[in-house]
């Protein structure tokens, strides 16, 4: 039976592996950076265990390497790229000689993801013996992981190299992204510590002080415009969701001028998602399809999105006006 | 009410505002917020440890690394470009609607990690996209190639984001019916992701117009280069950087 911790520890092998490789290059601050994130993936279930069991430093130091990672990132310059055009001619020949062989490895990864995610759906399937039954939610994600594995073998065996090229090339990838590889989780954590800390309370007290509350439009507005606000600044709309239900959404639309729950939910939800396309907070979808592609502008994602996002708010907002009243 | 901790959103808005980089500005607000909420050093160490694991799944992007790099390493990219330059009558814009149609309609049945930045948009998608408008329009210069690229990687997140509310265990899905729960309302996840429809079917024609907006201003601006200035640089094909 697999579970996500089985794919972790593959990740983690991936980072402490590219640590390893980045010391002997004496790019210490990048060994640095990936020896701190390969901790959760290696050793994560234990430093939750010992928290809960009462024994605070494991998490505590892993609180220690966060702060670790930031400074280092800080540190950090972009690294050159190291392509010359005896690679690219190689890239080429090689993609000559092998032709469509070179997908298979590559639509493996959906392939089976999708052949795994659906073969476990009905109840009697033997497919879902591979999984975990206690972590029904993890089931796509353990499935990208066992996806993975089957197209890093299936890929050494077209391109006949060696094991060790899995991990170098993933290597030179991580390294190509870099730190920001590490922010999506910055934020998802600074989204935990912000609820912990009552933020999101203070936020909804300020909000219900501000907007006029009889007016059921202006209280629709002043909600479609907080989804976005919060999201753009937590870096994603599952974070905003419950400070702006809680502020405006519950008291003011639903108890208040009787909007329907389940349009508002779903579509005050995607409202949300106008923000994160907007944002550089959103790190995993602006920041780091920039650095994968190569792109000059930290913003070129952002720009290329922002249009859609604001047509489709406005759109959204009047979708809305008409459905939640109704 | 403590409002204190609302330092921690002006740290982040100050440190973008001032470009700080963004790790150390994400975890100096925390710092902050956690001060303010007058939490012991030792509590607030422990809650970034804990929350850092429990968002590990965020790091998962990086388990198609090594497939990925081994393929590219052999020439995938290359061997994307050559195929997608067999098909006659693709033009960016159809390629490009074509995929947004196909992620959407995935998402929305559940198939979210199907493709994404790391699996699909710079294998596949990029180099497909920036050798059909090659083939269709001429040779792009660097800007242009960019721009390119990075709506590849637009049409690919407003795919996901805007099918993945239609499918009923998502998480955005429970976390609106838990949400609701909460607070005494009992909503069936069929009712939630339905209303996710009309927003779907939005997003998918604005983004699809948008991208045939961009085909044209691209071959206006492709047209001017070629006939303003004859002597301009010719884009390098196929040799881009990784």
């Amino acid at each position: 039976m697999l579970t996500l911790s089985h794919v972790f520890l593959g990740i983690g092998v991936l980072f402490a592996g590219s640590a390893v490789l980045d010391a002997v290059d004496r790019r210490w601050r990048a060994a640095a950076i990936w020896l701190i994130v390969a901790a959760p993936c290696l050793a994560g279930d234990e430093i939750l265990a010992a928290h809960k069991a009462g024994t605070p430093w494991p998490a505590q130091l892993m609180g220690g390497g966060v702060i670790a990672i930031a400074v280092l990132a800080a540190l950090s310059k972009p690294r050159p790229s190291d392509d010359d055009a005896a690679q690219a001619a190689a890239r080429e020949a090689s993609a000559a000689r092998l032709g469509d062989r070179l997908f298979l490895p590559a639509l493996a990864i959906p392939g089976i993801v999708a052949a795994l995610v659906l073969g476990a759906r009905p109840a009697s399937s033997p497919v879902r013996w591979l999984f975990d039954p206690a972590q029904p939610s993890q089931l796509a994600l353990t499935a990208l992981g066992i996806a993975a594995a089957i197209a890093l073998v299936a890929a050494l065996a077209v391109t006949r190299s060696r094991p060790i090229h899995g991990l170098t090339e993933g290597r030179r990838l991580l390294d190509a992204i870099g730190w920001p590889a590490v922010l999506p989780v910055m934020l998802a954590t600074l989204g935990v510590v912000f609820v912990d800390t009552g933020v999101g309370k203070a936020i909804a007290a300020l909000v219900e002080q501000v907007i006029p509350t009889d007016s059921a439009i202006a209280c629709l507005v002043a909600f479609s415009v907080g989804m976005v606000l919060f999201t753009a600044i937590l870096g994603n709309a599952f974070a905003a969701f419950p400070v702006m239900m809680a502020g405006i959404g519950m008291p003011l639309l639903v108890k208040l001028h009787g909007a329907a729950p389940a349009v508002l939910g779903a579509m005050g939800m995607l409202t949300g998602y106008c923000g994160t396309l907007v944002t550089p907070m959103a790190a995993n979808y602006n920041v780091v399809p920039v650095l994968l592609l190569d792109l000059d502008d930290p913003y070129a994602v952002i720009r290329a999105q922002w249009p859609t996002a604001l047509v489709l708010w406005i759109v959204n907002l009047g979708m809305m006006s008409v459905l939640v009243f109704r | 009410m403590n409002y204190w901790p609302l330092l921690g959103v002006a740290v982040v808005v100050a440190g973008f505002a001032f470009r700080r980089n963004p790790v150390l500005v994400v975890v100096t607000a925390g710092l902050v917020s956690g001060l303010a909420a007058r939490k012991s050093p030792g509590e607030l160490l422990a809650l970034l440890g804990t929350a850092f694991v429990n968002n590990r799944t965020l790091l998962l992007f990086a388990v198609t690394l090594p497939a990925i790099g081994v393929l590219e390493r052999a020439g995938l990219r290359e061997r994307a470009r050559a195929w997608i330059l067999g098909f006659a009558r693709l033009t960016l814009a159809r390629l490009l609607i074509a995929y947004h149609l196909v992620r959407q309609g995935l998402a929305m049945i559940g198939l979210i990690y199907v493709a994404g930045h790391a699996q699909t948009v710079r294998p596949l998608l990029a180099p497909m996209s920036e050798a059909t408008a090659t083939r269709t329009l001429g040779a792009l210069d660097d800007e242009s190639r960019q721009r390119v690229r990075a709506l590849a990687a637009a049409t690919d997140n407003v795919g996901v984001f805007f099918g993945e509310d239609v499918f009923l265990a998502f998480g955005a899905v429970l976390l609106i019916q838990s949400f609701y729960q909460r607070e005494g309302i009992a909503l069936d996840p069929l009712s939630i992701g339905l209303w996710a429809l009309p927003t779907a079917v939005a997003a998918f024609a604005i983004h699809a117009t948008r991208i045939a907006i961009f085909e044209r201003r691209l071959a206006a601006r492709i047209r001017r280069a070629r006939t303003g200035d004859p002597g301009a640089p010719p884009a390098a094909g196929g040799g881009d950087a990784c």
